[in-house]
């Protein structure tokens, strides 16, 4: 089922949580929204699910506007952050809920109920537990009850609030692995929230990006780690470094010294490169130097703390090979082969780079 | 994928290791005593009274007819009482908790009012209405309908002092419910009516149970709001507090003992059953019992 957002816009009262935006999820994708708090990631699950009605603007499931009709019958699989099982039910009565609450005229009977919540029991591999109340289980298990609850009404589209977000580290990493099967099973659209980007950029085969109620970006996760399209996302997806620069007759300099990098344009700009996206090999009297202040081990690479300029000015984090050795007062001289130009943070509507070089 | 809870054991009588905070010894200690000295002593001297009665002499009292038809009476009108109590007073409860309208504190502040107020003068305040010349009571008798003076006053006036407990144990319980447990009904297509039914009421079950419980506890017990509207006719609307008030006005402490073990035995067993209830729909949330 295709799910089309047009121009949709939320207020709360005087503040807007939403302005307007649209957004076109294909069917049988798997598409998460990633934002800090406050991003209104949320809301706009809520609005598709229907448990908010839009200030303005469109919801379409396939061609059907799905506005006129209200959350009941919209058939969205809904997966809360806390699990919001029905506790004083055991889990099979859980997962046959929404069968068992039908019109009569298309409800399956008590039997075929029954034999389609023990199979949903054995697609989320919780077989045996039907008879368990929720407070028997574990947080996983929980939340895969609430899944299988979710699909019992063979929903158009699966949504999920935050689904991990109240599990430890190592069960979130099986049921990100597992949500992935289930949805390469099932074929559902599927959308999710998270503020996670290790789990959106994993999981999803598309990312959007938000921040104070706008998308900043929509992509694949590879084109929203390489190519950022504005200055937050740059610096919320990965590790980033953020230099204040100044351009003039092509070049870009950083307190008075050149970079060796060049751009067009003059006056004040913000640089974002990633840490382990430089070169060691610089012009004489190019690039950023900086002596070291502190550094430690990140994996295989050491990461190294840069004072740029005499007087403890900018500090940056670079990235060498951990086979190199190192000792504070060391100086390193290093260029960005992979960078982005921003304009000064808070200029508001041109978030778009001015220019963008690979190496 | 972390262990699942254990389930329910079967309850292992010994004390539950106190833990490091201090205080247990202390705590328990006091706590049994106050019972003991507060509500164990003045009961059980009920049931010593009796008992000095001898068997066949408590069976003859307590057997008596007006004896059992006041019992009936109090008993049977507290039940309706509560129950009116409890459809009721849920649903001032529901009003209170999810509506913000003007007005609201007041009518929060009305309900403990019947707490508040000496129940005597609820007592005549209902009489003067529902007396066949009061305002109410005036209305009714020409289709034929009589409040006072009959066992449907006495229901009056009990849920009138009954309300308050019912609204008192069910709100705050209410206040609770996680308002995503009802869209999560919704989204899996439930009506509004199919969510309150299958999902908000059940889980409201201890509490209400509770609420009904008191409720019930209090219609049995009252006595000043009763004995101005129901007339105290033998047989037809005396209640049983009453009549142990008259058996010990006529110096028959015999009978008047008879008839308060005979009430503490009943209430009893009613409370044990509506605890042994409670407990069980309580296990199923998975809180300790």
């Amino acid at each position: 089922m295709d799910v089309t957002l047009r121009k949709i816009a939320k207020e709360f009262g005087s503040t807007a949580a939403l302005h307007e935006l649209s957004l076109d999820i294909r069917s049988g994708e798997l598409i998460a929204l990633l934002g800090p708090s406050g991003s209104g990631k949320t809301t706009l699950l809520r609005l598709i699910a229907g448990l908010e009605t839009p200030s303005a603007g469109t919801v379409m499931f396939g061609e059907e506007d799905a506005a006129r009709r209200p959350v009941q019958d919209r058939r969205v699989g809904f997966v809360f952050q806390h699990y919001a099982l029905f506790r004083h039910m055991t889990v099979l009565e859980n997962v046959s809920f929404g069968l068992s609450v039908r019109p009569r005229a298309s409800r399956p009977t008590a039997s075929e109920t029954r034999r389609r919540a023990l199979e949903l029991l054995d697609f989320v591999q919780l077989p045996g537990l039907g008879g368990r109340y929720p407070a028997q289980l574990s947080g996983g298990q929980r939340q895969r009850v609430a899944l299988a609850r979710a699909l019992a009404i063979e929903p158009r589209v699966l949504l999920l609030d935050e689904p991990f977000g109240a599990l430890d580290a190592q069960v979130r990493r099986d049921l990100r692995r597992w949500l992935r099967e289930v949805h390469d099973r099932t074929g559902h659209t599927t959308i999710f929230v998270t503020h996670d980007q290790e789990e959106a950029m994993e999981l999803a085969d598309r990312v959007v990006v938000m921040s104070q109620g706008r998308i900043e970006q929509v992509g694949t996760p590879d084109e929203i780690h390489d190519a950022p399209a504005s200055a937050f996302v740059h610096g919320f997806i990965g590790e980033s470094v953020k230099l204040p620069v100044e351009i003039g007759q092509g070049i870009i300099r950083h307190a008075g010294r050149p970079l060796g990098l060049r751009a067009h344009g003059r006056g004040a700009s913000t640089l974002y490169f990633r840490p382990h996206e430089i070169s060691r090999i610089v012009s004489p009297g190019e690039g950023l130097s900086g002596t070291v202040v502190s550094y430690r081990r990140v994996g295989g690479l050491r990461r190294v703390e840069l004072a740029l300029g005499p007087d403890d000015g900018e500090r940056v984090e670079i990235d060498i090979p951990a086979g190199e050795q190192v000792s504070t007062g060391d100086t390193i001289t290093f260029r960005p082969t992979n960078w982005r130009l921003y304009p000064e943070p808070a200029a508001d509507e041109g978030h778009r780079p001015l220019e963008v070089k690979y190496a | 994928m972390g262990t699942p809870a254990p389930a329910v054991r079967a309850p292992v009588w010994r004390f539950r290791k106190p833990g490091i905070i201090p205080g247990f010894r202390l705590a328990m200690t006091v706590t049994l005593v106050w019972l003991v000295v507060m509500i164990l002593v003045p009961l059980s001297g009920i049931f010593f009274q009796s008992a000095s009665l001898g068997w066949e002499k408590f069976a003859a009292l307590a057997m008596d007819r007006r004896t059992l038809a006041a019992l009936g009476i109090s008993f049977s009108s507290a039940f309706i009482a509560a129950l009116v109590n409890l459809v009721f007073g849920t649903l001032v409860a529901w009003v209170l908790v999810r509506y913000r309208f003007p007005g609201r504190r007041v009518v929060d502040a009305l309900v403990d009012l019947p707490f508040a107020l000496p129940t005597a003068v609820a007592g005549i305040a209902l009489t003067a209405l529902y007396a066949p010349n009061g305002w109410v009571g005036g209305l009714l008798e020409p289709l034929g309908i009589r409040i006072s003076y009959t066992q449907a006053g006495i229901v009056l006036a009990l849920i009138f002092v009954g309300l308050p407990f019912v609204v008192r144990t069910v709100q705050p319980v209410m206040e609770e419910i996680d308002k995503e447990v009802e869209e999560a009904s919704a989204t899996l297509g439930a009506g509004r009516f199919q969510t309150v039914a299958r999902v908000l009421l059940p889980s409201l079950t201890p509490a209400l149970l509770t609420g009904f419980a008191l409720a019930l506890a209090r219609g049995v017990g009252e006595y000043g709001s009763v004995i101005f509207i129901a007339g105290n006719i033998p047989y037809a609307s005396e209640i049983a507090p009453l009549l142990i008030v008259i058996r010990l006005e006529e110096f028959n402490y015999p009978a008047a003992t008879a008839i308060a073990a005979m009430m503490l035995a009943i209430s009893f067993s009613m409370l044990l059953l509506i605890n042994w209830v409670q407990a069980r729909s309580r296990k199923r949330y998975g809180h300790a019992v």
